[in-house]
Formats: C-alpha cells, structure tokens, sequence
C-alpha cells in the first residue's frame, strides 16, 4: 500500500481540516487549521476540496518518504527550504515523491505553519466530520494526537496528473483589523485606545489554543472575571494580568475573561501566520465592512482553482529569475522562498 | 395579551456570532431565557444558523455571513427573544452517583472548615440540592449546574490547579459543577462521579444537555470503582428519573 511515512517532524505538526462543528454546546471545540487559505491553496493543487484534511507543519523542520510507490503532494502556507533528494522543489506547487524519496523541509520562513497536502486528501474516520486532531477529547484521525516520527499516512498511488502551480491573489496586509466587542464595554477609552495605538508582538508561548501578545497592559474597568461566556476563533480576551490573548481554534469554547475585540475571520489565518516577536497592530472596523470582507474571503476561497498555472510557466519564472540576477537584485536561485516574491 | 419580556443586549462576536445577552450576572431567570431561546432556534431553524451555544446568561449564535447579515439575524434573534418559551418537554433529570471525600475530594475537609461545619454536613447540603445544568463548557462534557444553595457558596482557589483528575465534582464561587476530562480547575474538588458525561464509543456520546436536572446520592469507594468500569464500557451510571 502506498504511504506517506513522517521520518521527522517538529512539535505542533497534526492532522487539520475545516474543522469540526455542531458541538460546541457540549465544549467540544472546532480545531481546524491555523491559516484556512493555506490549507486551501495545498488541497486546490491537488484537485481535493479546500478544506480536505492535510498535514499541518508548525515552524520547525519536518522530513516526509513515500513507501510502496510514488506519492503527489502539495505545499502551501509558510515557506521553507524544500528539496526531494535533493532536488529543490517551490511552495505553492505540487509535487511527485518518488517511491523511497524524501522530501525536505527547513524552517519556516516568514509564517508559523505550512499545510502538506496529498493527492485525494488523507483517509481516516471522521467524528463530528472532522479528522482534525484534538488530543484532550481523543479525537483526530488516523492519529489522536500531533504527530511524530514513524507516523504513516495511507495515500493513493501518485496519478501522473501534470504538476501545478498556484499563483494566490493578493490578500491584505498591515493591521490586523478587528470588530470591537463583545465585552469591549468592561475598558475604558483610555484602554481600548491604548489597544488600538499600540504595536503588539505574539509571544513565543503561544499554540494552537491561543496567541499570547506581549505590549502595554489593558486595564480592565470591573475587574477581570465575567460571567463565562461562549467564545469564536478570534476572541480577544483579556486575562488579570492585563495581557491579551487571541482565542485560536483549539480554544476552551466558553471563557470567563473579558473579550475587548474579535479579529476579523479575513485576517485570522494571517495572525496565525504571524511569527513570534514580529510587530503589528490592531485596526477596529465597523460590522458592514467586517461582513463584506468575511465575503471576499470566501469567495477568494472558492476562485482558488482560477489561480493554478501550468509548471511550464514557471520555468518562464526562472528566466525571470536568472534576468533578475543579473540585474542584481537579492534573489536566490537555492532560496525557494525568494522565487515568487521577487518575480 | 402575553406580556413581552424586557429585550436581551445583541453582541457582535466577530464577523460570524453574535452573542444575545440577557444579564450581566449568573441569573437563573436569564439562564431560562437563554435555554428557551435556543429552544426556540432549533425549533425554527434560521437560514444561516450554522450553531449555537447556550451559556448562563447569553446564548451565542454562529452564523455565516454569506448566507445572512448581522442586523437580519439581530431582528430575527430579539424577535423570538420577546416571546415566552413553554417549558421543555424533553427535559431530564439525572441521579448522579458521587464518592464525596477522601482521595477523590481532597478540597471535602477545606472546605468543611472554611464553611464551618463538618464534611457530613457539606455531602447532605451538596445532595439535597435540585440542580439545572446551565451550560457545558471549556473542555469536553464540564458542566455547570446552577442552584448551589447559599450556603455552600466558596470563593475559587487562588492558585488553580494545573491537573484534576476526570469526573471531579466540585465547588466554585455560586457554582457546582462536574468536569470530564482531566484538566485545570481552581475550583474545590469535594467528589468524583464514575459518570461520563462525554464518551466516544458511547451513545449518545455526550450525556447531559443543557437544561437537564442533576441530583447527586452519594456511593463509597467501592462502588465507585465498579461504576468506573462500567461507565468505561458505555453504561451511564447515572439513573434518568421519570419525571
């Protein structure tokens, strides 16, 4: 049988989809993928549904060998050094893993979590829908836990389909935008004005339950317990301690903390792409704005497949790539990472 | 005429929930109000609904935004707020068994002294007591019972603990409350209950809903062990009461 064996893999690496829904009354959260349009970009390379399960790499560097016969992959999300035998290979592409091939991934670069898809997506039993891995409720499949070295991924056997390529539209950049609310009355001006004007970074003790941010301390008006309350992905609550922490989708789905400000569902998956000591700032809109770019992001979902490019026209990119050499502009021809963001 | 009830505040949580908020407090009449909303949705789903979570003085409302804005959902959600909801008619009350003390309460004598009384006293308090399950949160199956007589009332702990072991019964604030799973909890731990109130190879999967009655009796030591193993195999423990 074909598969895709992990041969090394770093700490917060699992098994993520779209995420499993309709239980949130009984505390069961959702999960999901950190970065949607990562996950979406992988799986759309591959022809398999955008939110079809797919292996999420967190930052470190991660190693993958097709057994029993070649395996089709795709990477999207954060960019690293890849390479299949030593064969440099690009993100935002798919790619073929020789039978006893090895592809190799460095460091993310720029970004959190990468999503490795595999052609007809990964095969396991879902509960609630969903094969995302929770490990506290046991849940996730084919393992119920992040996964580790030695770990096998059933895949089918590679279809020959030509490699693609994916060229993603541009996507918003700068503040981090966020709808004030639901307990955005429990601070005063001063601190909601101080959580605005103020630049924030992710600490390092960050997961997939929430992103600490470290900045100014937010006051809180009455103290900092309220009743408890049902939470989103995009919570932004505000612990005693006065540092805030962004709720991301393995949160508790109640909280007892005061929730300042919601991000955007727009901008989520980039403030999870967002690296830990990197600076950036929230920006608040208003609900009409907030709904039309929930809108665009769907709809950017759904035209992903307008996106792909036949592999010949990169090759017209390494020309491009070669001419922006010799013009001397700071382009590796060995960095994968600078191939489409110089071009 | 029905007399219409006062109108819950509409919270916008994000782009995609909104949270209706009917206290700024733990309120037993607004916990009824937030059951009887949601009641009220799943009986006339909303197009764009896609779930919602009932909590002890608001019920958050997950939506998307494709299918219906936040201002028609708002009217939709104060409109079915302003009608009183008849009671539930699939509402069920549980008995649930409880070793109260010892290794599976370590808090039981702490909160006995604290309370000035004896742990006897503090189980007799703890298993008259008629409670509703206001909501099911945080992890898996924890839920939090409302009708704590007065009484038993205990501020939480200073410093919560990192680890509870699955099924703890505990004690914080105004609140009784039973978890799971093992996790964090600065609530004080005075039994455990073989019951699960989530199993996967179990159905229903998830015991209790919100609404349900809970009552507790307690067991010793040893019963708990033989309810353990059963419940591990798939057996509620708890008994349902006709009710």
């Amino acid at each position: 049988m074909t598969k895709l064996i992990i041969v090394s893999i770093g700490p917060a690496s699992s098994v993520q989809d779209g995420g499993r829904h309709g239980a949130q009354r009984y505390g069961l959260t959702p999960s999901g993928a950190m970065d949607r349009l990562g996950l979406a970009a992988a799986n759309t390379l591959l022809g398999n549904a955008p939110f079809a399960a797919a292996v999420e790499i967190g930052p470190f560097g991660t190693a993958f060998r097709a057994r029993g016969g070649a395996v089709r992959v795709a990477l999207a999300g954060a960019t690293r050094n890849a390479d299949i035998a030593g064969r440099l290979v690009a993100f935002d592409t798919s790619m073929t893993i020789p039978d006893g091939e090895t592809l190799t991934l460095g460091f993310a670069k720029g970004g959190a979590f990468s999503y490795l898809a595999i052609e007809g997506g990964i095969t396991g039993e879902p509960m609630f829908g969903s094969l995302a891995v929770n490990a506290r409720a046991g849940l996730g499949s084919p393992y119920q836990r992040p996964l580790q070295a030695g770990d096998e991924l059933p895949a089918m056997a590679a279809s020959g389909t030509p490699e693609r390529r994916i060229e993603l539209p541009q996507t918003a950049s700068g503040s981090i935008r966020v709808l004030l609310g639901p307990q955005d009355d429990e601070f005063a001006d001063e601190a909601r004005q101080l959580f605005l004007g103020s630049e924030w970074k992710i600490s390092p003790t960050s997961d997939r339950m929430g992103y600490r941010l470290e900045g100014p301390v937010i006051k809180h008006l009455h103290g900092h317990n309220i009743v408890s309350d049902g939470t989103v992905d995009g919570s932004i609550q505000v612990p005693g301690n006065g540092a805030p922490i962004v709720l991301m989708p393995d949160r508790g789905t109640t909280g007892g903390y005061p929730k300042i400000a919601t991000v955007i569902s727009a901008d989520l998956g980039r403030l999870a792409q967002t690296t830990a000591g990197t600076g950036f700032r929230f920006k608040a809109i208003g609900m009409v704005e907030a709904q039309a770019e929930a809108k665009k992001f769907v709809q950017l979902l759904r035209a992903l497949p307008d996106c792909l490019r036949g592999i010949e026209s990169m090759q017209l990119n390494v020309e491009a790539l070669h001419d922006a050499n010799v013009a001397g502009h700071a382009v590796s021809a060995v960095d994968a990472d600078t191939w489409h963001t110089s071009i | 005429m029905e007399a219409t009830l006062h109108p819950p505040r509409l919270l916008p949580s994000g782009d995609s929930a909104i949270t209706v908020e009917f206290s700024g407090h733990i309120d037993d009449a607004a916990n009824r109000r937030v059951l009887a909303l949601d009641r009220a949705v799943s009986a006339a789903p909303i197009a764009g609904v896609t779930e919602t979570v009932p909590t002890y003085r608001s019920l958050l409302v997950h939506y998307d935004p494709c299918q219906i804005a936040f201002e028609t959902l708002g009217e939709k959600l104060l409109a079915l707020a302003k009608v009183p909801a008849p009671p539930n008619a699939k509402t069920k009350h549980w008995r649930v068994p409880v070793t109260y003390g010892g290794e599976n309460g370590i808090d039981l004598e702490h909160v006995a002294r604290t309370l000035n009384t004896t742990p006897d006293e503090i189980v007799a308090r703890h298993v008259a007591g008629d409670y509703r399950v206001a909501m099911i949160g945080f992890t898996p199956g924890w839920s939090y019972l409302s009708g704590l007589e007065k009484f038993l009332h205990m501020p939480r702990r200073q410093n919560p603990r990192i680890l509870t072991p699955p099924g703890t019964v505990s004690i914080g604030g105004v609140q009784t409350g039973i978890q799971c799973l093992a996790g964090p909890s600065g609530w004080h731990l005075i039994g455990r209950t073989p019951m699960r109130t989530y199993h996967l190879h179990r159905k229903p999967i998830f015991l209790l809903e919100p609404g349900d009655r809970i009552s507790f009796f307690a067991i010793d030591e040893k019963r708990f062990a033989e309810q353990d193993k059963a419940a591990e195999h798939g057996d509620p423990v708890a008994e349902l009461m006709t009710s």
